[in-house]
């Protein structure tokens, strides 16, 4: 056991996977002499060579195409893309190239390509590198969405994610890289389930990514209520684990989901409905959402913090279900 | 021919068509024909509703498919466009295969998943039939850079139309390959519209051949109305792909039917495309191969019957072919998982 930030567990995880796998390789903006954007890859550039930390001109669509089709040719791509705000310049390749290839070419293709970013607000970076995109990634068949929230999956989602045999998207909180926790020296983690962070019988709070500490940091103050909140965090955004969810809110009967998207057609607008369509006669109370307000996230401190959501907020959702 | 990179920018030279042997001649011409007699009924089948959707034929384009395959082998890829039923078939997917998937049968080279603009064929490395203008240039960039890291001398042959040439992707990825000295054939088939829009009222500079050399890549303008002058120029160019040298070649020529099926072709003379028939490369092989002695009497007709046996086969099995069953709908969305050990 030991302590790692956020940033070296990522580091590691990256560090592991190109010394078991010949054939993966890191590519893209300033993630060599620079050492990331993030500083996520600072050093790997002298272990592994130009080749293998492979720097990118500013050519998202080129660059994420490109993982794809080395993908397509046998390597094991990880394409590192500064935020998520920037992905936009490669949506053609995601949504109309890995996503769809296997299908299009009858199973022929699949594309084993991972491509971590940046995504989410908090640091003052105003409405070009803030947004919490993902949740329109969550909405397209043949890619799964991955969302680390803590170090443990900071250091254990990439190896799973590049034995996957079809597209994955990593999104890592930009508040996270300095945040720091504990870590098993045996921490094989899954891509595919929910985890319950906090056990409670009162209530379950949803969140996943940057919102897992609010949400964590909102059941604490409520335990000094009475209230016992269960958090769950998503980590996998899509395919949703639907199962963790309902039947925790099944058994709380009150359901708060905590998504810094924007509310409308957001993914906790999707958590809200399943757990609607699926244990409605068991909930006390409506499904209760904690979203980003619906602005081009402000630079001013005291602003975005108004924009995002809060401990704060995410108390008073669960004060208004009664009970 | 000389490099783009040793030459005064633009300075980019016509290649001149070889001379030819008898049979490779008439190889040439046969592959032609099969192209040219497929599409034809296409139409057919398409007045007939046997094929929907899309269909955009490449009648009048076939030397450009037909001479760029011929240079690559098959460790090779390819990666096209949506207008690639020439490409299918010159690079050896079956006549069945691409037939079937026209008609959205399972038996089609894409189990009737992509139809006329997605089709795909592991054998043969063909990744693609890309409907995205300039989508497939980044592709083949990766697989070429794959290449590359694995120290495999392989060409990837990357076809796209004039229209990519506005877009970022082309850009992007002609300055990847020339960068990184990526192993891509790139073979941009001006036909001098993009959809219905003429190349002089979308580029402002409308020398394609400029914009590959200014990313000081070799870059070829060749006749691609002239299957020979197409060859010569692919093999040359894949010679030095192979040795890590990234080529553009612009290959000139012309569809002589519309975009689609959906164009009604307002946006042509039509004597501009009587022009362009006069050098339909069909025609021209036939006088050559003849003019040389190497198609004799009754040789065009006995090719031609081969063509058309072919065709009645593939028309027959693709009307033959099966529907996938619906219970697939949702089968390769993801990979199929992988089998456990209980399931062995």
């Amino acid at each position: 056991m030991s302590t790692v930030s956020y940033r070296e567990a990522m580091r590691e995880a990256l560090r592991e996977a190109l010394r078991r796998d010949e054939r993966v390789f890191l590519m893209g903006e300033d993630v060599g002499r620079y050492g990331g954007c993030y500083a996520v890859s600072l050093g790997l550039l002298e272990e592994f060579g130009p080749e293998r930390i492979r720097d990118t001109p500013l050519s998202e669509s080129a660059f994420v195409g490109a993982g794809i089709g080395a993908a397509l040719a046998g390597m094991r791509p990880i394409v590192e893309i500064m935020t998520v705000n920037f992905s936009l310049l490669a949506l053609d390749q995601i949504v109309n190239n890995a996503a769809t290839l296997l299908y299009m070419s009858g199973g022929q293709f699949n594309v084993p390509l991972v491509i971590r970013m940046t995504t989410g607000a908090g640091r003052q970076l105003a409405a070009q590198h803030s947004h919490s995109l993902e949740g329109w990634y969550t909405h397209i068949p043949g890619i799964r969405v991955l969302a680390p929230a803590t170090v443990e999956d900071a250091r254990g989602m990439l190896w799973p994610a590049l034995c996957d045999p079809d597209p994955v998207l990593i999104f890592e909180h930009g508040t996270l890289y300095n945040t720091e926790g504990e870590l098993a020296d045996d921490s094989a983690v899954d891509i595919t389930t929910a985890a319950i962070r906090r056990p409670g019988e009162d209530v379950t709070i949803i969140a996943y990514g940057g919102t897992l500490r609010t949400a964590l940091g909102a059941a604490e103050q409520l335990a000094g209520e009475g209230v016992a909140a269960e958090v769950i965090d998503l980590r996998c955004l899509r395919p949703l684990d639907s199962a963790t969810i309902v039947s925790s809110a099944a058994r709380t009967h009150r359901a708060v989901v905590v998504d810094e998207g924007w509310r409308t057609g957001s993914l906790s607008a999707e958590v809200s409905a399943r757990i609607t369509e699926e244990v409605f006669y068991d909930l006390d109370a409506p499904v209760a959402r904690v979203c980003s307000a619906e602005v081009p996230m402000p630079y001013a401190k005291h602003l975005e913090d108004e924009a995002v959501p809060q401990v704060a907020d995410v108390v008073a959702a669960v004060q208004s279900l009664g009970g | 021919m000389t490099d783009a990179t040793d030459a005064p920018v633009g300075d980019a030279v016509v290649a001149t068509a070889p001379a030819t042997d008898r049979d490779h001649g008439v190889h040439l011409l046969h592959q032609m024909l099969r192209i040219r007699r497929f599409e034809e009924r296409c139409v057919e089948l398409y007045s007939h509703s046997a094929i929907r959707g899309l269909l955009h034929l490449g009648i009048g384009e076939e030397a450009c498919a037909v001479g760029v395959m011929e240079a690559l082998g098959p460790d090779d890829a390819v990666v096209t466009t949506y207008r690639e039923h020439g490409h299918a078939l010159a690079r050896g997917i079956s006549m069945r295969a691409t037939m079937a998937e026209l008609e959205g049968k399972v038996e089609g080279c894409s189990r009737g998943r992509g139809g006329s603009m997605h089709l795909f064929d592991a054998a043969t490395r063909f990744y693609g039939g890309n409907a995205i203008v300039g989508g497939g240039l980044p592709l083949a960039i990766g697989l070429a850079l794959a290449d590359r890291m694995q120290g495999r001398h392989r060409v990837t042959a990357c076809f796209f139309g004039d229209g990519a040439v506005a877009e970022g992707e082309f850009h992007e990825s002609m300055n990847l390959a020339a960068l990184w000295r990526l192993p891509v054939l790139f073979c941009c088939e001006n036909n001098f519209f993009a959809m219905g829009t003429a190349l002089d009222r979308y580029e402002s500079e409308t020398d394609l051949s400029l914009k590959a050399a200014s990313y000081r890549m070799s870059s070829w303008e060749v006749d691609g109305m002239d299957v020979l002058a197409v060859e010569e120029a692919a093999r040359h160019a894949s010679e030095a792909v192979r040795a890590g040298d990234p080529h553009f070649l612009e290959l000139r020529t012309y569809r002589f039917r519309a975009h689609s099926m959906y164009d009604s072709d307002r946006y042509r003379d039509k004597g501009e495309i009587d022009h362009w028939k006069q050098h339909d490369p069909i025609p021209a092989l036939v006088e050559r191969l003849a003019a040389s002695g190497a198609l004799a009497d009754g040789d065009l007709e006995r090719i031609e019957a081969e063509v058309g046996a072919e065709l009645e086969d593939a028309v027959a099995f693709a009307e033959a072919g099966t529907l996938e069953p619906v219970s697939d709908l949702e089968r390769f969305v993801t990979s199929d998982p992988a089998p456990t050990e209980e399931g062995l």
